[in-house]
């Protein structure tokens, strides 16, 4: 039986507590996507600013959630500032693979797909810290909370580099 | 005196464990647990009644439709309606709500009328209005909800003005505010409005009567009063029911059927078309029962004590770092008790406490625009019931501690 010492990360607490890149960017030359929960009103904000070299010079995370939804959202920030918005997908399918075991099954929304860029698929990604939200997968109703950042990058990065 | 501690003996699920502790149920107003005595009378009706209703002529269909026919006498009785057939059976009380939009609604609303409602509903009671008023053009007007979680209702006849409809809770499920019911029927007749109530929250908790309240229209759901899932109403005067233009079509709902066209049944069949959820019917029926046995005022009576004591041992332990919102009056407000711990977001409060057993609902609960005024994003809310008691809210109360410690910042 999982406890609460495997979604309560000391490494996601932190993150909870002194939340990195909190704040909001200018736009335009910005992006801003939002993404929400319905289940429980998790509400998220990210601004994105890519340059012309397909490079995110920085990013902003705003809203309001719990301490997952949250911690997520600034690990997040902190592995996609200065990489490019080619990495920062990698690094979205693979933190999706990550969360799909159970997400799959709650919601048939691109599971297939989510696992062909799984880590196993990329194995040049490295999630680094965000491994640490691995637990979440034991608690399945808070996957979602892990995923709505990521889910709303991906908008954001929709918008600002179309496919 | 009724011996509580025999009640909570009646709930099989209640004696169950999670995460290895025993089970602490704080969310009724979601939906409560069953008594022994409904589940067996549901098993009972599949092993030995079961046939489809109004249809056969043979012993067990008899039965069977003697069985609903009885349930719907009982409903009508429970909550004082003036006529039987007055009592329409519907999936739960989001249906009827979507029931009484679409069919009253749809034949009534248009351009230049308005429906009134607050903004303490549920979901429930806001976007079947939402959806007829995008169709129709209808004016949807809201009463405001005052800082210490009561209508406010120093506007209203301005909001009642030209308006068809008055659509209230008679008990908020985030506050677990009381509204004054009767005084709003009496208002909204004044403006030659109907009033329908949404009493999901009400019925199983205080003893109702919808003519005392003035109602003319009341919906309830039956998982909240002890009963099972797939079941719940709509009341109506039987003349409003009368006039009213049929809501789904199909079978049992008719009386004529031809390549020309069809003709509707009597009230209350004409807006029940297809086979209904007997066995739910039957188990909702022991659910009545159950409660009369207890008698509904032994069942208000614990839940403001109940009430009381968890307001004041949650103060007590926790002090400044627990808002509870809605009225501060045990007696007038339901066993619903939505609060706010220190910083930490509802749903990790909810994580902690799900480990020490503690079953309790974090979110918005299906009420966004209430929370949006009250200013919070989500709260946690604790609801009791019959086989709550005051180890249970120790239970809440000690397991709130643990939040502290994992998220003190």
């Amino acid at each position: 039986m999982p406890g609460l010492e495997d979604l309560y990360r000391e490494i996601i607490l932190d993150h909870y507590r002194s939340p990195r890149n909190r704040g909001e960017l200018d736009t335009p030359p910005a992006v801003r996507a939002e993404g929400f929960n319905p289940l429980c009103g998790d509400e998220i904000v990210v601004y994105i600013d890519v340059d012309d070299n397909s490079i995110i010079n920085d990013v902003a995370i705003g809203g309001q959630g719990c301490s997952i939804s949250q911690s997520s959202a600034s690990m997040m920030s902190a592995a996609i500032k200065g990489k490019t918005v080619s990495e920062a997908r990698k690094l979205i399918g693979a933190f999706k693979g990550l969360m799909s075991i159970h997400e799959g099954e709650l919601d048939g929304d691109a599971a297939e797909s989510d696992r062909d860029h799984g880590p196993e698929a990329d194995p040049d990604i490295r999630l680094g810290d965000l491994e640490a939200l691995k637990g979440v997968v034991k608690f399945p109703v808070r996957i979602k909370c892990a995923t709505l950042s990521w889910n709303t990058l991906a908008q954001a990065l929709g918008e600002a580099s179309p496919v | 005196m009724t011996d509580w501690a025999a009640v909570k003996k009646d709930f099989p699920l209640l004696r169950r464990q999670v995460h290895g502790t025993p089970i602490v149920y704080l969310d009724s107003s979601n939906t409560s647990q069953k008594p022994q005595s409904v589940i067996d009378a549901m098993s009972a009706y599949y092993e030995t009644v079961n046939a489809n209703v109004h249809r056969g002529s043979y012993e067990i269909a008899v039965k069977a439709t003697e069985a609903l026919e009885q349930v719907r006498a009982k409903v009508a009785r429970f909550i004082n309606a003036p006529a039987t057939n007055e009592v329409v059976f519907t999936k739960n009380a989001t249906e009827a709500m979507n029931l009484l939009a679409r069919s009253w609604g749809g034949a009534n609303l248009g351009p230049g009328d308005a429906v009134v409602i607050s903004e303490m509903e549920h979901h429930a009671n806001i976007v079947p209005w939402h959806m007829l008023a995008a169709e129709k053009g209808f004016e949807l007007r809201w009463i405001s909800v005052t800082a210490d979680g009561h209508l406010d209702l120093s506007d209203l006849d301005q909001l009642l003005d030209g308006a068809k409809l008055l659509s209230i809770t008679a008990m908020s499920n985030v506050l677990g505010t009381l509204n004054p019911v009767p005084r709003l029927a009496e208002a909204a007749h004044r403006h030659d409005a109907l009033i329908a109530v949404d009493a999901s929250q009400y019925v199983p908790h205080i003893a109702t009567d919808v003519q005392a309240m003035g109602a003319d229209f009341m919906v309830f759901t039956g998982h909240k009063m002890l009963g099972p899932m797939g079941i719940g109403g709509l009341w109506a005067h039987a003349e409003i029911l009368e006039s009213m233009p049929p809501f789904l079509g199909g079978g049992e709902m008719i009386l004529q059927v031809t390549k020309e066209g069809f003709t509707t049944n009597e009230i209350p069949w004409k807006f029940e078309a297809g086979t209904p959820m007997v066995a739910e019917a039957v188990g909702l029926g022991a659910a009545i029962d159950y409660l009369e046995n207890l008698g509904m005022d032994e069942v208000r009576r614990h839940e403001v004590e109940l009430t009381g004591y968890a307001m004041r041992s949650l103060t007590e332990r926790h002090g400044d770092k627990i808002t509870i919102h809605g009225p501060s009056e045990p007696a007038e407000r339901g066993g619903v008790l939505s609060f706010v711990y220190d910083d930490v977001h509802p749903h990790d409060v909810a994580q902690v406490l799900d480990q020490a057993g503690v079953c309790v609902r974090a979110g918005h609960h299906c009420a966004k625009p209430l929370l949006r005024t009250l200013g919070v994003p989500a709260t946690s809310r604790a609801s009791l019931y019959v086989y709550n008691d005051e180890s249970d809210i120790d239970c809440l109360a000690e397991s709130l501690d643990s939040a502290s410690d994992i998220f003190s910042l």
